[in-house]
């Protein structure tokens, strides 16, 4: 049960992890002063919910590992993300797709959390909802804007919900982790969300003037350690000061 | 208007300014003080988000989530300062986005501090630490300035400053407990940020161009040379604390002046920096057209969803 709730924690964490760690990636370069702090500001609350998460985690483990073991010093299989959160920032119509595809799952899986059995995962869940909320809003208002913007904007949105759309699947699996502590009343039954999920992301999209992607063929892996290309590079810089400086205090 | 009448406001303007009276948007003015104005606050302006780069290069390397969290709410108190300023600024009759072409064109300046590259994370606390510290004497001195809207953004933005000065500050306290390694990255950190540190309260009062006036007109209220004293007197006991050595051979504490002596400050250097030659002026400009330039179409989009929505409601109110 412990293991299995330390899995499930690290399965929530590890999306707002990398997440925050893209965003993070933008901090200087965006499109407008505006819209440089929104994104700094996102990926700041992720960290803080990563913050959570990873103590909580790491006091279920019970041995001397902290939050920045778990966070830096796993090894690239053991990271739990969905492929979808590791994807680059290609360019601001890609950071908003991937965003708001994730932003709509995050909100409705954390409404469930907050239900949840254990307290201390509802409190994260209660404080995180408020943030995420902001998060929903802010990429839903880019994708009508970039959709009903120009002809430029419109198709670039486009095409980046089109090829982000492969990765939504995954958020509605559910890992051996997930399945133990839906039964115990920890954790959230996410294939329960999946209709709701498709059907107001089709009322975004249908309101940004896009259409709503038809591919039927999904990426997944990401659960289970089986990632993107991506990710390497990503963690070879997340990890850059621990694993050239071991052991010692920041 | 005739001569005379602008003799008189421009008379009224000057007893307003000894009486230590704010200087409001709407208040009449002299052009020169309104364009000295655009000049410094926009200045300021750009310096808040070009110093986003140096840190931001940082946040994704941050040795543990506590620093990386510490280190975006940083960031992003710098973008909050720059849009402040710019606003500051825009109350004087000039465009957010005339103010960006001015940086990007080369024609504005920013502070040179951040022509230097942040290489390791020590650099991030000898920023906090130095660099926002010489900042804040800057800025503490302008909380009194005659402009309102700008001295109004410097109380602000000083209590925040003072924040990042202690985080900063802490950071190399930190490193200095460390191990060797530690300690070493702290010194050589100090080592490249200290004297260009000194340059950034600007050229000596003998060869300052604007002191005189800026000081006339309280934008100005302590010189250069005063502040940069200041700020001497004030790190060195600091760095004493944390067993770091400030790297000028020169440097002694002078018992009648109450201060420190210190040696020459290579105004060469600052100079070359000035003028564009630093190691970092051409990448840190060439991010800040990347961004503009690449988020011309996210912009463009925006205003043609806004205007689009505008009609939309226009044509529902008919």
């Amino acid at each position: 049960m412990k293991e299995q709730l330390y899995k499930y924690i690290l399965g929530i964490a590890d999306n707002s992890l990398i997440l925050g760690q893209r965003m993070g990636e933008l901090c200087g370069h965006g499109p407008s002063l505006e819209t440089d702090i929104a994104c700094t500001n996102i990926s700041l609350d992720l960290f803080g919910q990563v913050r959570s998460y990873y103590q909580y985690a790491a006091k279920i483990a019970g041995d001397n590992r902290t939050e920045d073991d778990i966070a830096m010093l796993r090894k690239e299989r053991e990271y739990v993300n969905v492929l979808l959160v590791e994807q680059p920032n290609t360019d601001f119509a890609y950071i908003m797709a991937r965003h708001f595809l994730f932003d709509m799952y995050h909100y409705m899986f954390l409404q469930e959390l907050q239900k949840s059995q254990d307290l201390t995962l509802s409190a994260i869940a209660t404080k995180s909802i408020k943030e995420v909320s902001y998060h929903l809003r802010f990429s839903s208002d880019w994708i009508k804007r970039l959709g009903d913007g120009t002809e430029e904007s419109h198709s670039r949105i486009k095409n980046s919900i089109d090829d982000l759309w492969t990765y939504t699947d995954e958020l509605f699996h559910l890992t051996d982790a997930d399945k133990v502590m839906v039964n115990e009343g920890v954790g959230v039954d996410v294939t329960k969300l999946k209709d709701t999920y498709y059907t107001k992301v089709s009322e975004i999209l249908q309101e940004a003037t896009l259409e709503v992607p038809e591919s039927k063929y999904f990426q997944k892996g990401g659960k289970q350690g089986i990632h993107t290309e991506h990710l390497g590079y990503l963690l070879a810089e997340l990890q850059y000061m621990q694993r050239a400086y071991p052991n010692m205090e920041w | 208007m005739s001569e005379e009448q602008i003799k008189n406001l421009e008379e009224q303007f000057e007893a307003r300014i000894v009486r230590d009276d704010k200087i409001e948007p709407k208040d009449w003015m002299p052009e020169k003080y309104r364009q000295t104005h655009i000049r410094q606050i926009s200045q300021h302006a750009h310096s808040e988000i070009v110093g986003m780069l140096p840190e931001g290069n940082w946040i994704t390397r941050a040795p543990s989530l506590r620093r990386k969290v510490a280190l975006l709410a940083k960031v992003q108190d710098e973008g909050g300062h720059g849009l402040y300023l710019y606003s500051a600024a825009e109350t004087l009759g000039i465009s957010r986005d005339e103010m960006f072409e001015q940086l990007h064109s080369g024609k504005a300046k920013y502070s040179s501090i951040f022509n230097y590259p942040a290489l390791t994370w020590a650099d991030m606390g000898a920023i906090g630490w130095l660099v926002d510290g010489a900042a804040i004497i800057n800025q503490v001195a302008l909380c009194g300035t005659s402009y309102g809207p700008y001295a109004r953004a410097m109380v602000r933005i000083c209590k925040e400053e003072s924040f990042h000065q202690r985080q900063g500050y802490e950071i190399m306290l930190k490193l200095s407990e460390g191990a060797q390694e530690q300690k070493d990255m702290a010194q050589d950190a100090l080592n490249r940020f200290w004297w260009p540190s000194l340059m950034m309260f600007g050229p000596k009062d003998d060869e300052s161009p604007h002191t005189a006036q800026s000081m006339k007109w309280k934008l100005k209220r302590k010189t250069n040379d005063d502040l940069r004293q200041q700020f001497i007197d004030q790190t060195v006991p600091q760095a004493e604390l944390i067993g770091l050595t400030i790297p000028d051979p020169d440097l002694k504490w002078n018992e009648e002046k109450k201060g420190y002596d210190f040696g020459p400050i290579d105004w060469d250097e600052f100079w070359q920096v000035v003028k564009g030659h630093g190691p970092c002026n051409k990448e840190r400009m060439k991010a800040r057209v990347n961004a503009w330039e690449e988020g011309t179409w996210v912009r463009d989009a925006a205003m043609s969803y806004a205007e689009k929505q505008q009609k939309r409601k226009e044509k529902q109110a008919v």
